[in-house]
């Protein structure tokens, strides 16, 4: 099959790619540029665990051809950490225990940061609202809704995410790990 | 006896009843999870499956000719080519066989037909796409009523000469003449048909594999999706005649389990085969439409339930008659001297002594059912139905669901408690957890709004369950699986610095275990949770076990760590009275270090110990610091809870509203609060799915009608409420640490509290039952029948 040359910015990077018309944006993340934290869960579009950002906006790569994103700029899972510095979100979903098998989750936190960027300061129904698209079968969502709180209201100002301890219902909250970065 | 989960450890130790944040999480936060489709071997090669379009046809040719022409294509397999091996049919976890490929007939719509092995995955559906096949579609039979009427079509005359029916098997529990005598005797009888659906687990990453087959060596590594890798090994060795330490099986993080990941599937096999062949590793990754069409299925019971009871409300018996719809094969993962699970488990909560099951496995052309569905062994089936029965009757006689079940719990000073089918309930205290959640969810409020309301014509139901799972399989005297023995294990080494390793016989797939394993060994050893690591899946590495599905996780293998932790505070001791110079009778252990008794400050750490076992340790003695236990449990655990669910119902479009849903659960000494909480929280989620969403269904040619998540609906954090949780605390009396297990209580509890508050709602217009999943379509049809819509 013809080929065709694609060359787009992943996460800063330029990256290039001779790929098949047909192949899908999140086989050439995965398959060809290695950047596995974006998973594959559904074939229709339905469950999100694919969601990385197309030139800002959140999008679902598996119902992307690769061809498309030529010239994108494009945001993984991979590219939200600043070196050891987490992600406001990476940083709650752990600290909130927003993830249990952790496959749904890159496409959860890269959905989630789209819609703070969209509605900075949302209701919680408005959080569920906006993570409808993405599925999880482990959390039942109530952690995730709290990571999210976690973090709404703090992105729009640019400032780091506040340390929340991990709250459950009746359980204390401790951590073993180095306290999150104020 | 409710009790407060001590904290004997500090916060930077991180033993029991701490919420340590997961050890796990860093790397998944990042996307540097190591989940099976992100491993590339180099040569790897991709295996795509040929699916039947039918339920049940003969073939009568295979034509791979156009397919091998394809660029990039290595390799066509069929049952053909299998049959050469004696691989075509391959034995099931229940006994049963089940094909890799057919040789003849397919049995199920997408069953597996022929492989195609390509350079590529896009190759390899190519590949695919190329395979002509000329089927002879038969009759099918996909209602299990009419497989099993006299002169229905034999679906499986493979099997004996007498077993040429239809009918898989038979299976009784409890004492059918009393259950007769006390229905015969009862003032009120409660007759009802119940049917639990066909529902898929559907975990959000599908199943694969990797098979990596090294001919110079005559070594296989498999790593794959697995929930049980150490079974799994033994069942490959036994098939292929390979030998057994010549196969590794490796699980990677694993993407959601939920009970699909215990059985093999064809898939599976057929990279192993490929590899074989080809003598290069081989990909196989299933899409999301062949994992809900083809992969193991739970539920399909079809129940006939008749409850006895007194004129107040008293249950005297219970006889049940089910049909259980197993699709072709009899695939189930159920312990072998249970073919119906623990579906006998089926008299709950209640304190009666008559009662008679009995369960008939059925043939259909459908894919393998009774695989679980986040539950142990068939016990959601049976909480279903008891839970259904009981409201059915609180509502019959006029008395509150609440008060009903008051009645007739089992108390606290009856534990352990002998139910008429055999079982031994460790502990409980039943009437706690429903008071509890009444108190919080404000029942008499409840019942006084949804008075008031349905005088105004709106449709409010207040719904209860309280249910008792029973979990933690099993005491070897009753539990195996093709003969192994349902034990599991722990071994933990000590390094000389004090930092810990431990391996474990199970294998989380999102459950937690290096932050909760950990734990247990913090507890019980004062080694900070930071400083030990756990590891499961590499079969090379780790003790046999049976793994991890039916909750089975902390009461085997959670016990195992116990025991090999306490193994080595022992001997520790005779480390620490060398060090000390003083009798190991004279040491007492507190927060870490062995000290002597009456004199607090000379004491040994047990990372001073941990130096010195390789340093200097007693004359006599082995030196290191290890221990490896596999534990064999007693007895079952039997967690419970009492949850309360409230629901409005939109009379325009049938549409159930969960309102409120508070869930009080007891599942003994608990580890980590908050990842006892988010196992809830998933559970419960899991719960309503089937309650009012999710239902695999088949049209009458046998076709799935739920194939991709456009059609099979789980739950989104939309439909999701904000689940009310809360605990009581009642140990287990002979587990090590009093815990119970708690990863599916919550999807076995929560959809007859659903169901009933549904029912609840319309009871007034002389509805006693829905079948699970309560769809809109269904409430609306009641409600336009009923000159409502």
């Amino acid at each position: 099959m013809t080929t065709q040359h694609v060359a787009m910015t992943v996460n800063g990077e330029k990256r290039e790619a001779d790929v098949e018309p047909r192949l899908l944006l999140v086989h050439l993340l995965r398959d060809v540029f290695l950047l596995t934290g974006t998973h594959i869960g559904c074939d229709t579009s339905n469950c999100g665990a694919c969601t990385v950002h197309v030139n800002g906006q959140s999008a679902k790569s598996c119902t992307m051809l690769a061809v498309q994103a030529d010239g994108a700029e494009i945001k993984t899972i991979e590219g939200m950490a600043d070196g050891a510095k987490l992600h406001p979100l990476q940083q709650a979903f752990w600290d909130q225990h927003g993830l249990q098998c952790g496959f749904c989750t890159p496409g959860m936190i890269m959905q989630a940061a789209w819609f703070l960027g969209e509605n900075p300061d949302p209701s919680e129904t408005e959080i569920r609202a906006g993570i409808a698209g993405n599925l999880c079968r482990c959390t039942g969502y109530v952690n995730i809704v709290k990571s999210i709180q976690q973090v709404a209201g703090t992105l729009a100002e640019g400032a780091s995410a506040p340390v929340v301890a991990a709250a459950t219902t009746e359980g204390q909250a401790v951590s073993a790990e180095p306290a999150a970065a104020g | 006896m409710t009790t407060e989960t001590p904290l004997q450890t500090t916060p930077e130790v991180g033993g029991m009843g701490h919420s340590v944040k997961r050890k796990e999480d860093p790397r998944f936060i990042r996307g540097q999870g190591k989940y099976i489709d992100d491993l590339v071997l180099p040569g790897m090669l991709w295996l795509d499956i040929v699916r039947s379009p039918y339920a049940h046809a003969k073939i009568k040719g295979i034509d791979a000719s156009e397919a091998l022409k394809v660029p990039g294509v290595a390799a066509v397999i069929t049952g053909a080519d299998l049959e050469k091996a004696g691989l075509h049919w391959m034995p099931t976890l229940a006994g049963d066989r089940q094909m890799v490929l057919p040789t003849d007939t397919v049995m199920y719509q997408a069953q597996e037909v022929a492989a195609v092995v390509a350079t590529s995955r896009y190759a390899a559906a190519d590949g695919v796409a190329a395979v002509l096949v000329d089927y002879e579609p038969l009759e099918v039979i996909v209602d299990p009523f009419k497989a099993l009427e006299e002169g229905a079509m034999v679906l499986r005359p493979d099997r004996a000469a007498d077993k040429q029916t239809n009918r898989i098997w038979h299976w009784e529990s409890g004492d059918k003449a009393k259950a007769d005598a006390a229905l015969a005797a009862a003032d009120v009888r409660i007759e009802e048909d119940i049917y639990i659906p066909r529902i898929h687990v559907a975990s959000i990453e599908t199943c694969g594999c990797v098979a990596d087959w090294d001919a110079t060596n005559g070594h296989l590594d498999l790593h794959m999706t697995s929930q049980a890798p150490h079974a799994i090994r033994t069942v490959l060795a036994l098939v292929s005649g390979l030998p057994e330490h010549q196969i590794r099986v490796k699980t990677h993080d694993i993407g959601g389990g939920f009970g699909g990941k215990v059985p093999v599937y064809p898939g599976y096999v057929l990279a192993v085969v490929a590899s074989l062949t080809t003598g290069k590793p081989v990909k196989w990754i299933e899409d999301r439409s062949e994992n809900l069409q083809a992969d193991s299925f739970a539920r399909d019971y079809h129940i006939h339930a008749e409850l006895a009871a007194t004129k107040e409300g008293k249950i005297t018996g219970l006889k049940v008659r089910t049909i259980a719809d197993h699709g072709y094969t009899d695939a189930a993962a159920d312990p072998s001297k249970f073919p119906a699970g623990l579906f006998n488990v089926i008299t709950g909560s209640y304190d009666f002594q008559n009662c008679f099951v009995e369960v008939d496995g059925v043939y259909t052309n459908k894919p393998p059912g009774g695989v679980a569905y986040r539950c142990s062994f068939r016990v959601t089936e049976a909480v279903h139905a008891i839970e259904r029965m009981v409201d059915i009757l609180a509502h019959d006689i006029g008395k509150d669901p609440a008060q009903l079940r008051m009645e007739n719990f089992i108390q606290p000073e009856q534990f352990p408690y002998k139910t008429p089918t055999g079982w031994s309930y460790d502990s409980g205290n039943y009437p706690a957890a429903l008071q509890k959640a009444m108190d919080i969810i404000d029942y008499a409020g409840l019942r006084k709004e949804q008075a008031e309301k349905l005088a105004k014509g709106e449709l409010m139901g207040i719904g209860i369950s309280s249910f008792t799972e029973i979990v933690g399989a099993g005491p070897s005297h009753d539990f195996d699986i093709l003969g192994i023995k349902m034990f599991d294990s722990c071994e933990i080494r000590v390094h000389p610095t004090g930092k810990v390793i431990a391996r474990l016989g199970v294998q989380s797939q999102g459950q937690g275990h290096e932050t909760t394993f950990a734990q247990i060994i913090a507890e019980e050893l004062g080694f900070p949770v930071a400083d030990i690591k756990i590891e499961e899946g590499d079969t090379d590495t780790a003790p046999y076990g049976l793994g991890t599905y039916a909750s089975r996780s902390t009461p085997v293998a959670g016990a195992a760590t116990a025991i090999a932790a306490r193994k080595i505070k022992e001997k520790a001791r005779h480390i620490a009275a060398h060090l000390l110079e003083c009798s190991a009778d004279d040491l007492e252990w507190t927060n870490g270090k062995w000290s002597v008794k009456g004199s607090p400050d000379r004491f040994k750490t047990i990372q001073e110990i941990a130096f010195a076992a390789y340093t200097n340790h007693p004359a006599g003695m082995e030196a290191g610091l290890e221990a490896v236990d596999y534990y064999d449990p007693p007895n079952l655990t039997f967690p419970f809870g009492s949850y309360i669910c409230v629901v409005d119902i939109d009379k325009g479009t049938g549409e159930v509203h969960v309102r409120r849903f508070v869930a009080i659960d007891d599942c003994g000494n608990i580890i980590n609060p908050m990842i006892v909480d988010g196992q809830i929280h998933g559970g419960l989620t899991m719960g309503l799915a089937p309650a009012l969403y999710e239902q695999i269904t088949y049209d009458e040619q046998g076709n799935n009608l739920a194939g991709t998540f456009m059609d099979y609906l789980l739950p989104t954090a939309v439909e999701t409420p904000a689940w009310e949780v809360g605990k009581t605390t009642t140990p287990s009396p002979h587990h090590p640490i009093g815990a119970k297990g708690v990863g599916e209580s919550a999807t076995v509890g929560a959809p007859p509290a659903i169901a009933n508050a549904v029912v609840d709602a319309l009871w007034h217009l002389g509805v006693r039952n829905i079948d699970i999943p309560i769809t809109p379509q269904k409430v609306w049809a009641i409600l336009h029948e009923k000159g409502i819509s």
